[in-house]
């Protein structure tokens, strides 16, 4: 299959892997920014082919880049309101339905009799204000810089139609501020980046070359698959044995430096910057975009008006120590046992790429014995 | 970038974020009402079974919680099994809820190692639903009984009023006769038992998705909707007692069979994530969609743990019907990583696939 199986190539992903350990002599820790490729990461055992060695080795650190999983409990109790009134039909990614909420999730608003709907893409959702006109249409709008061009269409659609009936709960978040954040935090242990691929189609890479001068990483596009990883993750190691902090992009069949100018217009016509607070982490300044003041009748928090909000969160789980690669997620006491997917204590056992999720998914509980009895036992098998 | 420029403010103006206080939502209480999930194939369904229908119906019988009740009444070894049907959109590419509601009775009786005989029939109808559109299901549901070789022998029809029903619903339940000399069910699984898949997995699921979504590939996905009786009874025939269990991979998928067997067989199951059959464009369409295909539904393929002695007889016999000729040996049941499903991915890692909590969601991006 084109683009898709050729990336999978096992055999030319150990050579990468052999090669990788051949140019590494130190200890690395790399951070890969994206939910998507942290979950690449670990259901295809990315991590397990690096070096692991005394003196030369590389640790994967899984960052901030899960939509669901820095999503505030404010706004998601904000959703579960706006989607529990009557004559409103909300919609909203699939991923975002079993999130929790200070005490339910949309699973069971929808339950309850409130209007909930999955679609994958919010253009469905503009076409649902305009079949429902009796309705107020409300699309969960969260995600990175990826899914924030079709948010913008949606809403520059329903503006140019004249819906009245069509509003976005917006809380979009973006990876430039993020990364800047991590270097600046205290006891950061990061020292390269594997950008975001599917981010920067859209946005491009123009903005990391500030990034990489000022503190001094090297940042390489990186795409989502095996080889993709691979590559992106040999080239980081490049650059550090080398002592080079430069932006690459290994994902050229997809990236470019620019990105997608008609895209990035249009989210320039409808959103602005703002600060946004990440789940657990706080506020991050310019991170978000909101509406701007053109499109801000279409914001569903100025058109619903929900208050009395208040949020409590626990401090149970380590997830802020997750993220700043303190640790991995199985050392993490409540990890398996308090904390599974199915009662997640924390935003990142949440979302399917949330990296203590995909730890638990894969099973990253069993022992390295218990995992390696399951390879011996496969290598005399399944030869049909 | 002129256009962009409002879109990024310069870095100098970043604060620290303090990493060090991410904090967590508290866990939810157990779901108080029915959500779609409990309805998905997964955890929360098995858990419904577990903690309110077994406890209140308790009997022997029932604890097996197989496909099909197995009973031993009057000198008689019967299978009897019930499904219910509630597929939107009711006709869709290579079927319609009709040859679904024979086929996955059917099916149910044959995988419990019986010969379907007799079907019920209920139907429960919407106020306004067109009698053309329940002639053709009917009409489906003839076929594909006189097909199967099995009876609609009883019946029943409700209507329900306006927006109280999605325009038809069909539960049928059916009757079998257990083989002589044939016993299949999870308690037989041994380390070391083979595992067929009797074909390509997740083609009536995203045939199903693939409609609702507006997919179109160049040549659309299908629903391998059929009855596997005849395809099943040869297998049985020529490998006899060396068929240790039969599932068909239903809703949840093959994981969801895998796991069910694994837990209650008490085996590992190790599966090699290259050899499981997988068209091309239900691969492409999962992608799209971001499903994983070992977690969609099956509505014409089993799914078989027989002896390592057994098992090339079994996949030529397979492979030599025409319901099985992408049929292919997947994995083995093993002493190690007991009640785990463990796949060997082409990268040549291992992950655990795990069961489902409710339906598949799929992601973000």
């Amino acid at each position: 299959m084109k683009y898709l199986t050729e990336f999978r190539n096992g055999e030319i992903a150990r050579t990468l892997a052999r090669e990788i350990a051949q140019i590494t002599t130190r200890q690395w820790k790399i951070m890969e920014v994206c939910g998507g490729q942290t979950h690449s990461i670990i259901k295809n055992g990315i991590d397990q082919m690096l070096p692991s060695g005394p003196g030369a080795s590389i640790e994967m650190i899984h960052g901030p880049g899960c939509p669901v999983c820095v999503t505030p409990l404010e706004l998601i109790d904000k959703a579960l309101a706006i989607a529990a009134q009557p004559g409103v039909i909300f919609c909203s990614f699939g991923d975002m339905l079993r999130v929790p909420g200070t005490d339910s999730d949309l699973f069971q608003v929808k339950g309850r009799g409130g209007d909930v709907r999955v679609v994958y893409s919010p253009l469905d959702a503009v076409d649902l204000a305009v079949k429902n006109p009796g309705k107020q249409v409300v699309f969960f709008g969260v995600g990175f810089e990826t899914t924030a061009p079709a948010n913008a269409m949606s809403v520059h659609l329903a503006k140019r139609r004249g819906l009245r009936n069509f509003s976005v709960l917006v809380s979009h978040v973006l990876v430039p501020p993020a990364i800047a954040a991590i270097l600046q935090s205290p006891g950061n242990q990061v020292q390269a980046f594997l950008a975001a691929g599917h981010v920067c189609s859209v946005m491009g890479y123009w903005q990391y070359p500030p990034l990489a001068e000022k503190f001094g990483v090297p940042i390489v596009v990186t795409g989502f698959e095996p080889l993709d990883l691979l590559e992106g993750i040999r080239r980081a190691v490049l650059q550090l044995e080398a002592g080079r902090h430069e932006v690459e992009n290994a994902y050229s069949r997809v990236v470019t430096f620019d990105g997608n100018q008609a895209a990035q217009k249009l989210l320039g016509d409808v959103f602005e910057v703002t600060d946004r607070a990440w789940r657990g982490i706080g506020v991050i300044p310019n991170s978000g975009w909101r509406l701007n003041a053109e499109y801000r009748d279409f914001d569903a928090e100025e058109r619903f008006h929900i208050t009395g909000i208040h949020t409590q969160e626990s401090a149970l789980c380590r997830a802020g120590d997750v993220l700043r690669g303190a640790i991995k997620p199985a050392q993490c006491a409540a990890f398996g046992k308090e904390c599974t997917p199915r009662h997640p204590l924390g935003a990142t056992m949440v979302s399917s790429e949330g990296a203590c999720a995909a730890y638990y998914n894969y099973g990253r509980f069993l022992s390295a014995e218990e995992l390696a009895g399951a390879g011996s036992a496969l290598s005399g098998a399944a030869h049909g | 970038m002129a256009d962009s420029a409002k879109l990024v403010a310069p870095h100098s103006e970043m604060a620290t974020p303090d990493f060090s206080n991410w904090s967590c939502p508290l866990p939810l209480a157990d779901y108080p009402t029915i959500v779609m999930g409990h309805g998905g194939g997964g955890k929360l369904g098995s858990e419904l079974v577990e903690h309110l229908f077994l406890p209140a119906f308790r009997n022997p019988a029932l604890e097996n919680l197989g496909d099909a009740a197995v009973l031993e009444t009057a000198g008689a070894r019967l299978a009897l099994s019930t499904d219910s049907f509630v597929v939107q959109p009711l006709f869709f590419p290579g079927g319609s809820i009709g040859e679904l509601a024979v086929n996955g009775t059917v099916n149910d009786l044959a995988v419990s190692g019986a010969e379907p005989k007799f079907l019920s029939a209920s139907f429960i109808l919407e106020e306004g639903f067109s009698l053309a559109q329940l002639a053709a299901i009917v009409d489906a549901m003839a076929r594909s009984a006189a097909t199967a070789g099995v009876q609609i022998v009883t019946g029943d029809t409700k209507v329900v009023e306006r927006g109280h029903g999605d325009g038809c619903y069909i539960t049928t339940a059916g009757v079998g006769v257990l083989r002589a000399g044939i016993q299949v069910g999870p308690h037989r699984v041994q380390p070391g038992d083979v595992i067929i898949v009797s074909g390509t997995i997740g083609d009536h699921g995203m045939a199903i998705m693939s409609v609702r979504e507006g997919l179109e590939f160049e040549s659309p996905i299908r629903s391998d909707c059929a009855a596997l009786n005849g395809m099943i009874a040869e297998v049985l025939d020529a490998a006899g007692l060396a068929v240790h269990a039969m599932r068909d991979p239903t809703r949840g998928g093959l994981a969801s069979t895998l796991n069910e067997i694994a837990q209650s067989s008490n085996v590992g199951i190790a599966i090699n994530e290259a050899s499981v059959p997988v068209r091309h464009e239900v691969q492409s369409a999962c992608e799209l969609l971001g499903l994983d295909p070992v977690y969609v539904a099956n509505e014409g393929k089993a799914v078989f743990f027989v002896t390592p002695e057994a098992a090339d007889r079994v996949l030529s016999i397979l492979r030599a019907h025409p319901l099985g000729k992408d049929a292919a040996r997947i994995g083995h049941a093993t002493a190690e990583h007991k009640r785990i499903l463990v796949a060997r991915t082409t990268m040549g890692a291992n992950r655990v696939i795990p069961t489902m909590i409710g339906e598949q969601l799929p992601r973000i991006c």
